[in-house]
């Protein structure tokens, strides 16, 4: 970790068309398999839904009782009223392995990459807003210029502004860690050991209505996260994340 | 070879050498101590084996949630089952005074027990959370023999490692490991909400097991085989949710 330094956090050190480090081989490695997991979570995590498209509040919930909202989509099973009389093919079974395989992999490199940006100063360096930038006002400049679709110069290219450092920090220290936890609140097993877990959320009904909201707005993240980096060049982007390396050109604004 | 790509690929043969070795003590470990789930073959294994060990230590004396009388799901919700055949007929014609549940496998008295048998025991009631894996649940008022008890008056022997528990409804057949078998939450259920255990719900008989999803709970049992292997039963998954392509536990 400590050798793949993160050499380009000083953009005055950039000089200009040349290849630089940007991410660690620990970065790139995580964030790939992060993306695998993802996508495999998402969609087991739709087939599962498709089996009872409807959602509550509290700790029980079903077709007797009334429903909080519901997803106006055919239900792979018979017994959810859904108005179509047409029933979805079953695919629960695999779906349920593979979420939760893809889960185990996503929580044991999670926390890899939250212990090694811990102990590398990724963190600190390159995620955490430094004092003085964290303020409303930096904050809707950030936001103003990224809906004027300006481009950043090329010295703010080399790190990440206010509004990225807070996006990403939501999405691994609030989203993460909180899908996670109601993903485990709905398990009878895991409810018998941490009844307090599942109760301060509600019941296990509304554990699922909200890992269904979290997987919601990681799936926004996603949309916005890919369109960012399309707009800062997706070459030289996914250059970085692959090889560690990016070239300090044009397209890398 | 430069030193740095020399270092970065002895401490990446270190680590892997080391993760190797390290999986395979805990594998060691997991089956020495029974951790271990039935359909641990197949691309799904190390998921399932991971979810069945670390629950496993977690919860082995937990108690699932138990809910106050307001809690009750009303009217509790009853899933569609395969049409009922006609032995069930038959039996729910005579008002189940025939009905019979068979303990035997690695017992020292196996035993058919009368529905009636089963209500002269002591029972246990409780109001606890049933979860499908489709996502729905209710809350209901179970009252029923523990399992544990029934266990206690067969006799098991002290190699037993698992109960299978079959329901009159053919290819529907279950297991649970003995820290689920001999939990004290664990009922031969005949009772829901004051009243008989509604057929629709799994009436006469049905399996609660309240640590797990609803599919663990067998509706109709009519026999239960204590065994310390199931390779023998089935395809040899532990029950038949795996030959459905389902998990054999479902304690999440």
């Amino acid at each position: 970790m400590g050798d793949t330094a993160w050499a380009a956090t000083s953009a005055a050190a950039v000089p200009a068309r040349t290849v630089t480090a940007r991410h660690s081989a620990l970065v790139r490695v995580t964030h790939w398999i992060t993306t695998l997991c993802f996508l495999a979570l998402l969609v087991t995590g739709i087939e599962i839904l498709i089996s009872h498209p409807r959602f509550y509040w509290g700790e029980a919930g079903n077709v007797n009782t009334p429903a909080l909202f519901k997803i106006p989509i055919p239900a792979s099973r018979a017994t959810v009223p859904t108005g179509y009389g047409y029933v979805m093919p079953d695919q629960n079974g695999w779906s349920r392995y593979l979420h939760f395989q893809a889960a185990w992999v996503a929580v044991l490199t999670g926390l890899l990459y939250v212990i090694s940006i811990l102990v590398s100063g990724h963190l600190r360096k390159d995620l955490l807003p430094g004092g003085a930038d964290v303020s409303w006002r930096a904050l809707s400049a950030a936001i103003a210029k990224n809906l004027r679709f300006q481009r950043p110069s090329e010295e703010e290219a080399w790190s990440y502004n206010l509004l990225q450092r807070l996006t990403y920090l939501f999405v691994i220290f609030v989203l993460f860690p909180l899908v996670i936890w109601t993903g485990l609140a709905m398990s009878p097993a895991i409810a018998s050991v941490f009844p307090g877990a599942v109760s301060v959320l509600g019941g296990q009904q509304s554990a699922r209505t909200i890992h269904f909201f979290v997987s919601v707005f990681l799936l926004l993240f996603l949309v916005v996260h890919i369109v960012m980096v399309c707009r800062a060049g997706l070459k030289n982007r996914m250059r970085a994340m692959i090889t560690g390396r990016a070239g300090s050109d044009k397209e890398l604004a | 070879m430069s030193n740095f790509s020399r270092r970065t690929l002895f401490t990446t043969g270190l680590a892997a050498a080391a993760g190797a070795s390290g999986l395979a003590v805990a594998g060691g470990l997991a089956k020495r101590y029974g951790l271990i789930p039935p359909d641990s073959s197949g691309p799904y294994g190390p998921g399932e084996t991971l979810t069945y060990a670390a629950q496993r230590v977690l919860t082995s004396h937990s108690m699932a949630r138990e809910f106050p009388p307001s809690e009750i799901s009303s009217p509790p919700f009853a899933n569609e089952v395969a049409p009922l055949g006609d032995a069930f007929k038959r039996l729910q014609a005579g008002g189940f005074a025939d009905w019979r549940l068979a303990v035997d496998g690695m017992v020292a008295r196996p035993t058919l027990f009368s529905l009636a048998e089963l209500k002269s025991y002591p029972s246990s009631d409780q109001i606890t959370h049933l979860a499908c894996e489709e996502g729905w649940s209710y809350i209901a008022e179970w009252k029923g023999v523990p399992l544990a008890h029934v266990l206690d008056r067969v006799g098991i022997l002290p190699q037993a490692k698992y109960v299978v528990y079959f329901s009159i409804q053919q290819d529907w057949w279950d297991s649970i490991d003995m820290a689920d078998a001999l939990h004290p939450q664990t009922l031969i259920a005949y009772g829901m909400n004051g009243g008989e255990l509604p057929v629709g719900n799994g009436g006469p008989l049905r399996l609660r097991v309240p640590r797990q999803l609803g599919y663990k709970n067998v509706k109709y049992i009519t026999r239960l085989t204590v065994t310390d292997d199931l390779k023998r039963f089935g395809k040899g998954l532990g029950s038949a949710s795996p030959e459905a392509g389902y998990a054999w536990y479902a304690g999440i």
